[in-house]
């Protein structure tokens, strides 16, 4: 308890990503909310990347959490987009019915 | 307790009661401000392992721009987020089971694994500790090391991630793009093509008879 080491960190990275996967399930008809789940669970992976990039003493994986982190904010910015134009044709942002090809 | 543990234990909760408030709160604007709780939180965490620049461009890139994406997109569109909620509990069983199941899962795998630590580790890019960064103030810290082998060995990786940002961009501009009629705006072509003939009449009045 009292040293922190790497499975401490780990242990949080897990909670998260368990928390961003149940978010997914659980708000299955608000995009936004299974875009910021999506989001946490990048956050958890960059945690395991860092936490270990630190622990080994290496800093290539701290050079791919960079990289995980620049193909998030690009996801962000495109989710966002086609959410925003989803919204224009439908006038609404439940994906239940959002199978079809054409509105 | 040291200050690093309890640092340790304050952040960590902070993650994961944030997350668990992204999820599950109500209103969108509230998981968005969520949102930003979990990454500061998570910032501190890097913070404490000795990654000081992630950590930075987490607070930058996470808060400042993809945090304030969300609240613009949530706040821009027009809807009954109310209706969107129902089917929660509905999927909390599936869910939450599915939830617990990946943590015990993953917890019991980090709790048997352990470093291999007689055998030689092979570092591709040795780090400095936060030990070393203290004792020689002068040597590479975490930015100035990262900098070293960001711009010469993975220097194809930073292109393709600017290639990325830009693609994401154009991306983002052209869904979100659109033409729409009946708006008054202002056409700079018309007015710098206008010809004098347009907007004036020379008219030869004769004297005492006005403008019929």
């Amino acid at each position: 308890m009292l040293e922190i080491g790497l499975g401490h960190y780990l242990s949080v990275a897990a909670i998260v990503f368990a928390i961003g996967m149940a978010g997914i399930f659980l708000n299955r008809k608000n995009v936004i909310v299974i875009l910021m789940s999506i989001e946490l669970m990048l956050l958890a992976v960059n945690i395991n990347l860092v936490a270990f990039s630190q622990f080994l003493g290496d800093l290539t994986g701290q050079i791919f959490a960079f990289m995980v982190l620049t193909v998030a904010a690009a996801e962000a910015a495109i989710g966002l987009a086609i959410l925003v134009a989803f919204f224009r044709n439908r006038g609404d942002i439940a994906v239940d019915d959002a199978s079809l090809m054409k509105n | 307790m040291s200050i690093a543990v309890i640092a340790f234990y304050v952040f960590a909760l902070t993650v994961i009661a944030s997350a668990l408030m992204v999820v599950a709160s109500k209103n969108p604007v509230h998981s968005v401000l969520f949102l930003i709780s979990t990454f500061i939180a998570a910032a501190g965490l890097f913070v404490l392992m000795g990654a000081e620049y992630l950590a930075m461009v987490l607070v930058v890139v996470y808060v400042g721009a993809v945090a304030v994406l969300f609240l613009f997109v949530v706040m821009m569109l027009d809807v009954d987020f109310v209706e969107l909620k129902q089917g929660f509990l509905q999927y909390l069983p599936f869910g939450g089971a599915v939830a617990v199941l990946v943590v015990v899962e993953l917890i019991m795998v980090v709790s048997v694994w352990a470093f291999p630590s007689d055998a030689e580790l092979a570092l591709a890019h040795p780090s400095p500790t936060a030990a070393q960064t203290l004792a020689d103030p002068n040597g590479p810290t975490n930015i100035e090391a990262i900098g070293l082998i960001l711009y010469t060995d993975y220097v194809h990786y930073f292109q393709i991630a600017g290639i990325i940002l830009l693609v994401a961009m154009i991306g983002a501009i052209v869904l979100t793009f659109r033409t729409r009629e009946g708006i008054k705006k202002q056409d700079v072509a018309a007015q710098v093509g206008r010809k004098r003939e347009d907007g004036v009449k020379l008219v030869d009045l004769p004297t005492g008879q006005g403008l019929s």
